[in-house]
């Protein structure tokens, strides 16, 4: 890989491999069982000039926002890399966002420019909000022709054989504006560095190396903080090859482990947990002679991995499962959420890594990682090279807050520094986790301390976004609070919503109010909908603007009631 | 098959969808509507959103990309778009 300690930016860096490596591939998009485009790093150079080129001619400047609005496909790495190379700072916008809250963060953001796929942009034009966009040039992929653009230009125009200018920035510099949740009340956009991503970039790499020929399977939204790393940086610093499949249905993607020979892949918990269930049904359809078998050989490779993996002696053992994987598969990395120790030594048990550990965007994605000196499925790994993490205030077991301090912190939350001084604390990232290091140095995690939930598809939610949908509610206040967060339940799974309610005086909470609740809840989606209610019969503590003062509120509610006093929705 | 389709209204595929996605996901047919958010009213995640529309293909003999989809989360919308494919 290309030594990044003697590069300044990431246009730097990328546009250092793209001159090493011009003759093996980079980028491959498949749709289906059908190749779209497969481009070498000489190509990928002499695609994204003529952007650059564009861009730059629209008035792109250094520290200029440029907005990415994409599913996760070429033209996402393309334009990432012309940002880049012209100095500007990439803003990442959720792809599954709807129109309105994706107009909400690019006018959070600021951006200038903005990259979006067609069908994305239609909707953006027929939501609330369309002219108050703060883009002043916006490119469009893949528009039908004679398609109505609604002021924006196509992508596919901009052809443009000038050399465009590289920009250099330093480590320093504004890289990305990465927006870690806040669709609801609060946008929280982290700024992250050039040197954030570098540094990152080397502590993943020393444990999961890419080199020319690894084949990385993106399926991860790319605007995610971990498939920007994995799917991005890390394999285009080292020379390998980043496989976009544009579609999520399963059997496509267990077709392009085969046909691509995947090394590596990222998902989130919810995919694992699904690829487990259909591993988990086929061996039990298996005959039963066979499925004794199965087991065995489950069992003799469980024993001989149990100091060490062995990817060799794992697919020599179970040849089935790992051709099933395309035979190539070296591991999966899981995140966005916490994921069942059971389901990572499922894998494990088969022979197949699964790169879990525990991180956010803040930290510019991963604070520590099993490194498999053994593998352990009960902790979240070690921290990565570089990553200094401790344990704030701990009790007589050792648990306290986790606290982390390295060069890949965020730089601060976007025109907030009210959230990033209650988040960065003398140089400390605290983001709201409750841990213990054991003796091994392993991170263990027991629950989170601030008042939010992690779906397995990865979403953060804060329940105070939640509350406006309970507006208007005939009770005399609520509140939303994540259940662990009352009572510390000492565990990162089956978290849950609840929704305080404080009826009128001298009324009861009636059988239409609770059947408002119902159907109020029914509205949201599924990750998001409260799992039952509490009725609280005294004045929410407020301050003296009336906003409710929700760490009192949870003190008062923690001391007098116990967690069974939820009524279920 | 193909001039069978062509025959069919928005109305048609609109009902065919949500016969589809009753028997797919064992809702009684009568609660579904064209305008409802098929993952509150179903109280699906985007997988089983995604076993829906492999279902969908099938029945309809077309091929709707996820990509051009995102966004797309009722029954009549949906209908929509299968409608100009067919």
């Amino acid at each position: 890989m290309l030594d990044l300690r003697q590069y300044n930016s990431l246009g730097d860096a990328l546009r250092a491999a793209l001159e090493r490596w011009p003759n093996e591939t980079c980028l491959i998009e498949a749709d289906r069982e059908r190749e779209n485009l497969r481009l070498t790093y000489r190509q990928f150079k002499e695609t994204a000039q003529p952007l650059a080129r564009t861009l730059q001619d629209g008035g792109l400047i250094s520290e200029n926002r440029a907005a990415i609005l994409m599913t996760n496909q070429s033209k996402w790495l393309i334009s990432a890399y012309a940002v880049f190379f012209c100095g500007g700072v990439l803003v990442p916008i959720d792809y599954k966002l709807t129109a309105a809250e994706q107009i909400k963060l690019l006018q959070h953001s600021k951006a200038e420019f903005l990259i979006v796929e067609y069908h994305l942009w239609l909707a953006i034009t027929q939501a609330e909000g369309f002219g108050k966009l703060p883009t002043r040039t916006v490119l469009v992929t893949e528009a039908p022709n004679n398609a109505e653009l609604s002021g924006a230009k196509r992508w596919e125009d901009f052809t443009d054989s000038r050399e465009p200018v590289f920009v250099p920035r330093e480590r320093r510099d504004p890289a990305c504006i990465v927006y870690s949740s806040g669709t609801g009340g609060r946008p929280k956009g982290c700024v992250l560095t050039h040197e954030n991503y570098l540094e990152q970039c080397m502590a993943l790499t020393s444990l999961y190396p890419f080199w020319p020929g690894v084949r990385y399977l993106s399926i991860l939204p790319t605007n995610h903080a971990i498939d920007f790393m994995v799917g991005f940086i890390g394999p285009f610093t080292c020379g390998a090859t980043v496989v976009h499949l544009r579609t999520l249905r399963p059997e496509f993607i267990r077709e392009a482990f085969t046909k691509y020979q995947i090394t590596y892949m990222a998902l989130v918990p919810m995919v694992l947990k699904n690829l487990e269930k259909g591993l988990r049904q086929r061996f039990a359809e298996l005959p039963k002679g066979k499925r004794t078998v199965l087991n065995g050989l489950i069992g003799v490779n469980r024993a001989l991995t149990r100091r060490r993996p062995n990817v060799k002696l794992s697919r020599v053992l179970l040849p089935q499962v790992h051709q099933a994987f395309g035979g190539q598969l070296r591991a999966l990395f899981v995140g966005g959420a916490f994921t069942e120790p059971a389901t990572l030594q499922f894998f494990y048990d088969l022979g197949i890594q699964v790169g879990n550990g525990y991180g956010c965007t803040e930290a510019g994605t991963a604070i520590t990682l099993n490194d498999f000196k053994p593998f352990r499925a009960d902790t979240v790994g070690k921290p990565l090279p570089g990553m200094e993490v401790k344990i704030v205030n701990p009790d007589s077991e050792g648990i306290g807050e986790v606290a982390i301090r390295s060069k890949t912190l965020m730089s601060h939350y976007l025109d907030d520094p009210e959230m990033t001084a209650d988040t960065i604390v003398n140089g400390w990232l605290v983001p709201g986790d409750l841990g213990r290091i054991d003796s091994a140095g392993h991170l263990q995690l027991f629950g989170r301390k601030k008042n939010m939930i992690v779906t397995e598809e990865g979403k953060n939610i804060y329940p105070e976004d939640i509350e406006t949908y309970f507006e208007g509610l005939s009770v005399k206040e609520f509140c939303v609070f994540a259940a662990n967060y009352l009572w510390p339940a000492r565990t990162m799974i089956g978290e849950q919503l609840v929704l305080v309610v404080h009826p009128e005086p001298a009324q009861p909470l009636t059988a239409q109010v609770v059947a408002n609740i119902a159907e109020r809840n029914r509205r949201l989606l599924n990750y998001k909908r409260i799992s039952g209610y509490l009725v609280w019969d005294r004045d929410f503590p407020t301050t003296a603007s009336m906003k409710i003062k929700r760490v009192e509120l949870a003190e008062q509610i923690r001391q007098t009631v116990e967690r069974s006093a939820i009524v279920p929705l | 098959m193909a001039k069978y389709e062509q025959m069919k209204t928005l109305q048609d595929t609109t009902n065919e969808v949500l016969d589809l996605a009753a028997t797919h996901f064992k809702v009684p047919r009568e609660q579904l509507t064209p305008d409802d958010d098929f993952f509150k009213r179903l109280g699906i995640n985007s997988l089983q959103a995604l076993d829906l529309l492999t279902r969908i293909e099938q029945h309809f003999h077309i091929e709707l990309p996820d990509y051009e989809l995102q966004g797309v989360s009722d029954f009549r919308t949906l209908a929509e778009r299968i409608q100009s494919r067919l």
